[in-house]
């Protein structure tokens, strides 16, 4: 789901790798991605549930906005996935309820 | 809890002009912004823009936002930028509260000037809450600032200038953009836009909304419905098209929460694209707070950055410190503003302006 060519962009190719684990998964994206532009690279488009029916969601807009994108990141619950930067090593999951809290 | 004279939230094209003006004037200030970039919605803005000269007519959003951003680096003595940092409350002491990096700060600040922009709409139709269903800004954002595609086959809701834009550069991602459709029976954005994507095979299918999605996981296909003059739905005219991402581009309200908080007086006014704060000369009716650029009415990129530059001459003039070229200033960009105002969408700007009673 890259871009290969663009009349007016230039995507890096050899932009570095970025391992990080999706729902215990080894999967990966690159240096400038975001947590969700990353996954949605790799076809994952159900980040998230509804709290109470449990109906699968995505990012909606994608600027931090509408809170469609949160997920556990490295055992903190509601992390906007769209507007926080990948980085090596993250440990990220779909969460189903409203989040639990955590100890530092 | 740290003090400071000026305190802008939100570093889009706005909020930059502002600390720029302000920092010409001499006033210092921090410029907070929850995205790791700056630059607002420009930063994926890849089509050239209109308006005059002064506001980087013909220049591309993305090298606007490059400029700006530059301009405030010659004041990097006064002007502080934090990246990456959520402003969560504003309280009526002007106290501000950050959440910056798992760390929850507070600036005392004797000015504010709220820079947030705006949020995209929805649209109610079944199932809207599928993953796949994208607003406008998400799929640009996504393709123009990551270089991902939102999909293959999509479906754009709504002809706006927006949703006409937004499809071209989908089609430039290499998405093929199955069809535009608009609920009312006219293009709503300008002709030459519309003109390019058709000559490029893309239906502008007007008096059509979406009535359904269909998908488990997500969206898979959709169901569109023609409409009547009474904006009713024809029976039997539904279409069953097989999408696997569809973008709504239903316009956008003003992100006025912080506003609210504080306490300003604030009223409805669709013209502007909702509830937006009254305000005199670009102060709120909560003194020493400020608001410029969409987060007071939506408008476009170049009045945001013209009223950037006044809420910064402002500001800074209740602080004390009134820039060396004041009237002058003022008297150009009032003027720039009217005149940007008064091109075809302006008309409903003013409407809602003389609603708002600014």
């Amino acid at each position: 789901m890259r871009i290969e060519e663009h009349p007016i962009l230039e995507f890096r190719k050899e932009r570095k790798k970025i391992n990080f684990r999706f729902n215990d998964r080894p999967v990966y994206g690159f240096e400038g991605d975001t947590i969700a532009s990353a996954l949605h690279a790799l076809g994952i488009k159900k980040i998230s549930h509804s709290i109470n029916l449990h109906r699968p969601r995505g990012f909606y807009c994608a600027i931090g906005n509408c809170s469609s994108c949160q997920m556990i990141v490295d055992g903190v619950a509601n992390v906007k996935t769209c507007i926080t930067l990948l980085k090596e090593g993250m440990n990220v999951k779909v969460q189903t309820n409203k989040g639990e809290l955590y100890d530092k | 809890m740290i003090s400071k004279d000026l305190v802008i939230i939100g570093g889009g094209p706005s909020g930059l002009c502002a600390a720029k003006m302000a920092a010409e004037a001499g006033v210092d200030s921090i410029i907070i912004d929850r995205n790791p970039k700056l630059g607002g919605q420009l930063i994926k803005q890849t089509h050239m823009f209109f308006g005059s000269e002064k506001q980087f007519a013909k220049t591309r959003g993305i090298d606007i936002a490059t400029k700006i951003f530059t301009d405030t680096r010659v004041y990097s003595d006064l002007i502080e930028i934090w990246e990456d940092a959520t402003v969560v409350g504003l309280y009526p002491d002007k106290v501000i509260t950050i959440l910056k990096q798992e760390k929850y700060i507070k600036i005392k600040a004797k000015a504010i000037i709220v820079a947030t922009g705006a949020s995209e709409k929805v649209l109610a139709f079944e199932n809207n809450d599928l993953p796949g269903i994208y607003g406008a800004g998400a799929v640009q954002t996504l393709m123009n600032v990551y270089g991902v595609k939102p999909g293959n086959k999509i479906v754009m809701v709504g002809s706006g200038n927006i949703g006409l834009i937004v499809s071209y550069q989908l089609m430039q991602a290499g998405v093929k953009v199955i069809s535009v459709i608009e609920a009312s029976p006219k293009i709503g954005g300008y002709k030459v836009h519309a003109s390019k994507l058709r000559r490029f095979g893309v239906d502008i299918i007007t008096s059509c909304t979406i009535k359904k999605a269909i998908g488990t996981e997500a969206v898979e296909k959709i169901i569109t419905v023609k409409l009547d003059e009474k904006w009713e739905e024809i029976p039997g005219a539904e279409e069953e098209i097989a999408v696997d991402a569809v973008c709504i581009a239903v316009g956008l309200t003003p992100l006025t929460g912080l506003l609210s908080m504080i306490g300003c007086k604030m009223k409805y006014v669709s013209e502007l694209g909702g509830l937006v704060p009254i305000t005199n000369n670009h102060e709120t009716s909560v003194e020493n707070v400020f608001v410029c650029g969409d987060a007071s009415g939506i408008e476009e990129a170049s009045s945001a950055i013209v009223e950037g530059y006044l809420a910064g001459l402002m500001a800074s003039k209740k602080l004390g410190k009134v820039h060396s070229n004041y009237d002058e200033l003022i008297k150009e960009l009032k003027n720039q503003l009217d005149n940007l105002r008064n091109g075809p969408f302006g008309e409903k700007i003013l409407h809602g302006l003389k609603k708002l009673g600014g």
